[in-house]
């Protein structure tokens, strides 16, 4: 009941969405249609596992007063008013104004702000990492530099380099980027054959 | 911003906005009490930003709305889902199987999909014979042929790496590399947009605080 009827779920559901994609009947499709609404319904309630996870984790901090508590008030701050801006009544929902406002004037700087400072430490991670010590280090410093100078933001600095920088992305880059994806459905369909097949229980746990 | 000039409303909010780009900006000299507020309230407001997007704009339409007309079947899903709370119990625990059995169950959509998308379609994609023959662009897909072999090679952990296999291996491995490359290149770039862009918004914040202040 604990184990041997979750893998017998894993295996028939696992068994139709192979078999659906060669049955051309409209029944079929809408078992389909039906199933993936079933996968958002669940994704979306467990969400509220999420929510509460973050709850409890800052709630927590608060009543054992541990280093930094305060700060959990900002976040539990920042969640409440959120959820009372969306979920008021008569507050609009997702057209409310503070909603919007919480969005386009905190969210949206904070995590471009977070995002644009990866390049700073992307920049001094490659300055220790990219020495030029192998031929496949100096490969990978070459494709990066002529990469980085066709797309400064003035625009490419000589039609050579955009030439060699079209070259990078059309031949090499392509043949690397085709044997990874290659290389991921092949590892996809051999991973959703082990679970399906029930050699691989992992999601299951532990009892 | 107005005909006549901002109004004070969108230039608190603007004002606000670049006082948090700036707290976020200052974890560059290191992490400070300013870093950490913008942090924890990113967290806070994202995490209720999605609660109720994905509420209003997917559980609503696709299970509360079904419900109300009468399509009963759509409790199986909401009890599954709800089963899904039960994770953290340890007497109960157990029953957050069925649900995730079912979630990984709908995986099975990969073994045609990633067959047909990733697989057959960049092989058909690689192995392209309407290049003419001797021409430039048939030269460098007969490269881009022996690139994606020699990294599948190098991908291939079963075979020790060595002699003619090894040999695939490395040409595998340097046409690796170039990916690789290209990727960090434009990943830097791309970051370095962003932040192009976050001067540009503080700019125009102080453009726009000496309008209403200056006229």
């Amino acid at each position: 009941m604990k184990r041997r009827v979750p893998l017998m779920m894993v295996f028939v559901v696992s068994l139709f969405m192979v078999v659906q994609n060669f049955v051309p009947l409209d029944e079929w499709n809408w078992i389909y249609q039906f199933l993936l609404d079933w996968t958002m319904i669940i994704g979306i309630l467990s969400l509220l596992l999420g929510m509460w996870s973050l709850w409890k984790v800052h709630t927590q901090k608060i009543k054992r007063k541990s280093e930094n508590y305060g700060y959990s008030f900002i976040t539990l701050s920042g969640l409440i008013l959120m959820l009372i801006f969306g979920f008021f009544p008569g507050s609009g929902g997702i057209e409310n104004y503070w909603y919007r406002s919480f969005f386009y004037y905190i969210m949206v700087p904070i995590q471009a702000t977070m995002f644009s400072l990866l390049a700073f430490f992307i920049a001094s991670a490659a300055f220790r990492a990219f020495r030029a010590r192998s031929v496949m280090a100096t490969l990978l410093l070459l494709a990066a530099l002529v990469i980085m100078v066709r797309f400064v933001p003035m625009g490419p600095l000589s039609p050579i380099v955009s030439d060699a920088a079209g070259w990078i992305l059309k031949v090499p880059n392509l043949a690397a980027k085709r044997a990874i994806i290659i290389g991921v459905g092949l590892g996809a369909v051999a991973t959703a054959l082990k679970v399906m097949l029930g050699i691989e229980r992992s999601y299951l746990g532990r009892d | 911003m107005m005909e006549n000039g901002p109004d004070l409303v969108t230039l608190l909010w603007t004002t606000l906005a670049a006082f948090l780009t700036l707290a976020t900006f200052s974890f560059l000299y290191k992490d400070n009490p300013l870093y950490k507020i913008a942090e924890h309230l990113v967290v806070g407001v994202s995490a209720g930003y999605f609660m109720v997007l994905f509420l209003w704009t997917s559980l609503k339409p696709v299970l509360i709305d079904r419900l109300i007309d009468g399509q009963y079947w759509y409790y199986i899903p909401a009890v599954l889902g709800v089963m899904m709370w039960f994770r953290f119990s340890k007497k109960l625990g157990w029953l957050s199987r069925y649900p995730i059995a079912f979630y990984v169950g709908t995986s099975g959509v990969a073994i045609p999909l990633y067959m047909y998308n990733n697989v057959n379609r960049q092989l058909s994609s690689t192995l392209d014979l309407t290049l003419g023959f001797g021409s430039l662009a048939h030269f460098w897909n007969i490269i881009i042929v022996i690139g994606v072999l020699t990294g599948l090679v190098y991908f291939f952990f079963s075979k020790e790496h060595k002699g003619a296999f090894g040999g695939a291996a490395k040409i595998g491995i340097f046409i690796l590399m170039i990916g690789f490359g290209a990727s960090f290149g434009y990943t830097v770039m791309a970051r370095i947009s962003l932040f192009v862009q976050r001067i540009a918004s503080l700019e125009e914040w102080g453009v726009m605080l000496y309008t209403y202040i200056f006229g």
